[in-house]
């Protein structure tokens, strides 16, 4: 246990130093910028982060529980499809979606400039640059977080329980809201708090919406306002923020504990008539708009403007952002293996203040995140370099060593998740017998943690290695000479606004993402049979 | 899952992380390259430093990023920054940097006599190298040219509901009002830039392209963008009803900025630093930098591309572009105050 303690809490201080390297220049806050950004900012963009938060957090429930609760427990045309077409989205960056829809449904794209046409020149659609319309947007890149936890939730945890309440005179209805949903709750809101804190973190997609949050403040105080001082104080406030979000989490949870017995075979309830086509119409219209028409808009730019760029880098970049992510997901789901046992079997306040400490890093900015970690890397590369008078030991060059570090900060989060769901899911029992039978700590974790966590583990590594494709900023400021990826490219063009040729890197980021997600879709389907079938 | 493909599985892990991670270079600055930090992107400087190459045998090795995170980077490096020069798209972070120290002055002949005097740092340590000119745009169906003159005056009530705005958070746009300020005065120019946001017919875009898309359209009649984004809009859909105007030229001129460069404080290839600014600047490699982003060179001697120079002659503001970076934070907090998103 002590070994385990430990363990947790230097993982817990690796997250921690980069975001406490930040926060040292609170020692000395920016009284003058700060009592300008209190008056002339700070309302605005609190009112605006906490709408887009709600926003959000309603839109990813409804879209992901919905269509979570039609795929595990009905029969619809198409259903087998949608079953795993519908987490695709995950491959998208919030980035790259915002763009494409404020350039389809802004007043010059092409739906506004056709109705025009048809209806005359004063319509107006509203605007898709404001918060509402970065709510509709964020929901559509964030959904697939919940569908995917919740999916796994209603096809494993409820099944007994729904024939039972079936039995006693259900609805479907009815018992999706008193038996599923109560009943899934920790996946489910696990999926929304990733969400949200994705939403807090994100930079690209809410500047190219005009919706000004505390990320675009931390954005302007920092590089606008040159005061890192007034930016640390954002971001403090903005974690604080995130560990309010944790807190409540748990709270809600308390001491309930969910465990899965067993697994039955699933028994689709089949939908017919007008029912059936509206699921199939449902369900179609949310992948459209969160991918297929978003990766059509991306192909038809780089038929346009982006094929002339293509030249044979391009198999580096691929080859860069594959490894890179391979290497990152790798880490993280080490890290969060450790966190999430020892918050398992030690269950103290302590070890869950440690876990949020650890997941806190994916409510940040990437790139306060990249300077927090590049500040005390550089400091000890200098510290190497005067005491052992060495010529130049460069701990970030030839490396890739310091960007994993970095991407673990902000990716634990990720992999934690799914992770303490799975190990929720072990009864204490287990290890009661397995202790009594003698077993040691290390057959322990060989012979009952691993063969029992091993679907959680698949989407944690997954998910992770989904989401450092996608990441920009602490690439960016990390990478070693030349060590380019897919996002680096996508910044190289977007940087003096050139979105259409950005598209032919987008496009590959979005057809490399898929090789994991189709990954994920099969051990989500694996996973409930092969995990608990006793 | 058998034992041995478990352990080749293992192996092969342990092969890919060690084959990433354990070649840790250990060497020192190589005499034959320079080492560039740059925030303006990679298509737009690679054919630059591949033609330095090819005319001098140095090679040049880059980072790119936003100025803000190379700033800060340059900044905890220190004294064993791999880094000689900097290279930035406006003239506010080389402001920035020299006010934090991470540049040093460079006295050059070559480089006093290419670029003007007030596209370059008072005390020489970073040097513009090509000129962004922001100016107005107008929809040529909604607009004659004799209706604008000013950046000021598109505040008049005549534009109410006519304008479209970049973002705020945009340097190019702190920079416009920093010079609106040097100019006008802090009072003058935040009336001005109210006036503006009372003007606007939708929400500040988030880049240029979008924006002068908006003018084309009709959505609003009239808007200021760089003229790069102008000429590659143009050469794209050459139908566009969409026409440049060269602002302030009975007044105080054109607001340009630089896209520019600084030899770092503690460059490792000083001279090699020294010899590629140079080199930038003089007119061999002037017509590169600025022509293939439809920029303006800075050398005078150097002709702008034909597609450039057909948008006409226009008269600069010649206030020093470092004024941009010193009133920028005023500029700033201006443009909170009045609203402007």
């Amino acid at each position: 246990m002590r070994v385990l303690n430990l363990a947790l809490w230097f993982v817990a201080a690796l997250a921690a130093l980069p975001l406490l390297v930040v926060l040292s220049s609170l020692l000395q806050p920016d009284t003058e910028i700060w009592r300008h950004l209190s008056e002339h900012v700070l309302p605005g963009v609190l009112l605006n982060t906490l709408s887009l938060l709600l926003g959000v957090l309603c839109g990813v429930f409804l879209l992901g529980v919905s269509l979570a609760w039609l795929v595990s427990q009905y029969q619809f045309p198409g259903r087998n499809l949608f079953a795993w077409a519908l987490i695709l989205p995950l491959a998208m960056p919030a980035y790259v979606l915002a763009f494409v829809q404020v350039g389809l449904f802004d007043f010059t794209g092409p739906v506004q400039t056709a109705l025009r046409e048809v209806f005359g020149q004063q319509l107006r659609l509203p605007e898709v640059r404001s918060v509402s319309g970065g709510i509709v947007v964020l929901s559509f890149a964030f959904y697939p977080y919940v569908y995917l936890l919740a999916r796994n939730a209603f096809d494993s945890v409820g099944q007994r329980a729904l024939e039972v309440g079936q039995s006693l005179g259900l609805s479907p209805l009815q018992s999706l809201w008193r038996v599923a949903l109560p009943l899934a709750r920790p996946w489910i809101v696990a999926g929304g708090l990733l969400a949200m804190m994705e939403t807090l973190a994100d930079f690209g997609a809410v500047y190219v919406l005009g919706v000004d949050t505390f990320t675009t403040a931390i954005y302007k105080s920092w590089f606008a306002m040159f005061s890192l001082a007034a930016a640390a104080q954002l971001a403090s406030l903005l974690i604080l923020l995130a560990l309010t979000l944790m807190m409540l989490e748990r709270w809600r949870r308390g001491k309930r504990r969910y465990q899965v017995s067993a697994h039955q075979h699933k028994r689709r309830r089949p939908l017919t008539g007008a029912k059936a086509w509206s699921a199939f119409a449902f369900a179609g219209a949310v992948l459209s708009a969160a991918f297929i028409v978003p990766l059509i808009q991306l192909l038809v730019w780089v038929a346009e403007s982006g094929l002339a760029d293509l030249d044979s880098r391009y198999v580096s970049f691929i080859w860069h952002s594959i490894s890179l992510a391979a290497m990152a997901s790798v880490v993280v789901l080490v890290l969060a293996f450790v966190v999430s046992m020892a918050d398992y079997r030690l269950k103290s306040y302590s070890s869950r203040l440690a876990v949020q400490i650890a997941s806190v890093g994916y409510a940040i900015p990437g790139t306060v995140l990249a300077v927090g970690v590049f500040i005390p890397v550089t400091w000890l590369n200098n510290r190497l370099i005067e005491w052992f008078a060495l010529e130049s030991p460069t701990l970030l060059e030839g490396s890739v060593m310091v960007l994993l570090i970095a991407l673990a900060c902000r990716f634990l989060s990720v992999a934690i998740s799914p992770l303490s769901s799975a190990f929720q899911r072990i009864s204490p029992s287990v290890i009661w017998a397995a202790r009594s039978l003698g077993g040691s700590s290390l057959s322990l974790v060989r012979r009952i943690y691993l063969p029992l966590l091993k679907g959680g583990s698949v989407t944690a590594l997954l998910l992770v290695f989904i989401d450092v494709m996608k990441e920009m900023p602490i690439t960016l400021m990390m990478r070693p000479f030349g060590w380019d990826t897919l996002a680096v490219r996508v910044f190289e063009m977007t940087s003096e606004g050139e979105w259409e040729r950005a598209a032919l890197p987008a496009v590959m980021l979005v057809l490399v993402g898929l090789l994991p997600v189709i990954l994920l879709i099969r051990n989500q389907d694996q996973l409930p049979v092969g995990e608990t079938d006793d | 899952m058998n034992i041995s493909t478990q352990f080749f599985k293992i192996k092969t892990l342990c092969l890919l992380l060690s084959a990433v991670l354990l070649p840790l270079q250990l060497q020192a600055a190589a005499p034959n390259e320079v080492v560039v930090y740059s925030s303006r992107n990679e298509q737009l400087i690679k054919p630059v430093f591949d033609q330095y190459t090819k005319e001098t045998g140095v090679v040049v090795r880059y980072v790119t990023d936003k100025a803000g995170p190379l700033l800060a980077r340059l900044k905890s490096e220190g004294k064993n920054t791999r880094a000689d020069l900097l290279i930035t798209v406006d003239a506010g972070n080389l402001w920035y940097a020299t006010q934090s120290g991470l540049l040093q002055p460079v006295e050059s002949a070559n480089l006093n006599r290419d670029v003007p005097k007030h596209l370059r740092d008072p005390e020489n340590n970073w040097f513009g190298l090509s000129v962004r000119a922001r100016t107005l745009f107008y929809n040529t169906q909604q607009v004659t040219p004799a209706e604008l003159s000013t950046y000021q005056a598109l505040g008049e009530p005549q534009w109410g509901g006519r304008l479209c705005l970049r973002t705020s958070k945009k340097v190019y746009n702190q920079s416009l009002v920093a010079m609106l300020i040097a100019n006008d005065g802090e009072a003058e120019a935040e009336q001005v830039v109210s006036s503006w946001v009372d003007n606007l017919a939708t929400p500040p875009f988030s880049n240029d392209t979008k924006m002068l898309e908006a003018v084309a359209s009709g959505l609003c009649s009239v808007g200021i963008a760089n003229t790069y984004y102008y000429g590659r809009l143009m050469k794209k859909s050459p139908d566009l009803p969409l026409a440049l105007f060269w602002a302030n030229q009975t007044t105080d001129g054109v607001h340009v900025n630089v896209a520019g460069a600084g030899v770092t404080r503690y460059a490792p290839n000083h001279d090699q630093a020294v010899a590629l600014l140079e080199w930038m600047a003089s007119d061999k490699a002037q017509k590169l930098f600025a022509d293939d982003n439809m920029e303006y060179p800075v050398n005078p001697a150097v002709k702008p591309a034909a597609s450039v120079a057909a948008w006409g002659e226009f008269k600069p503001n010649l206030i020093n572009v470092s004024q941009a970076g010193e009133l920028q934070v005023q500029a700033v907090k201006l443009m909170d105050r009045a609203g402007y998103k």
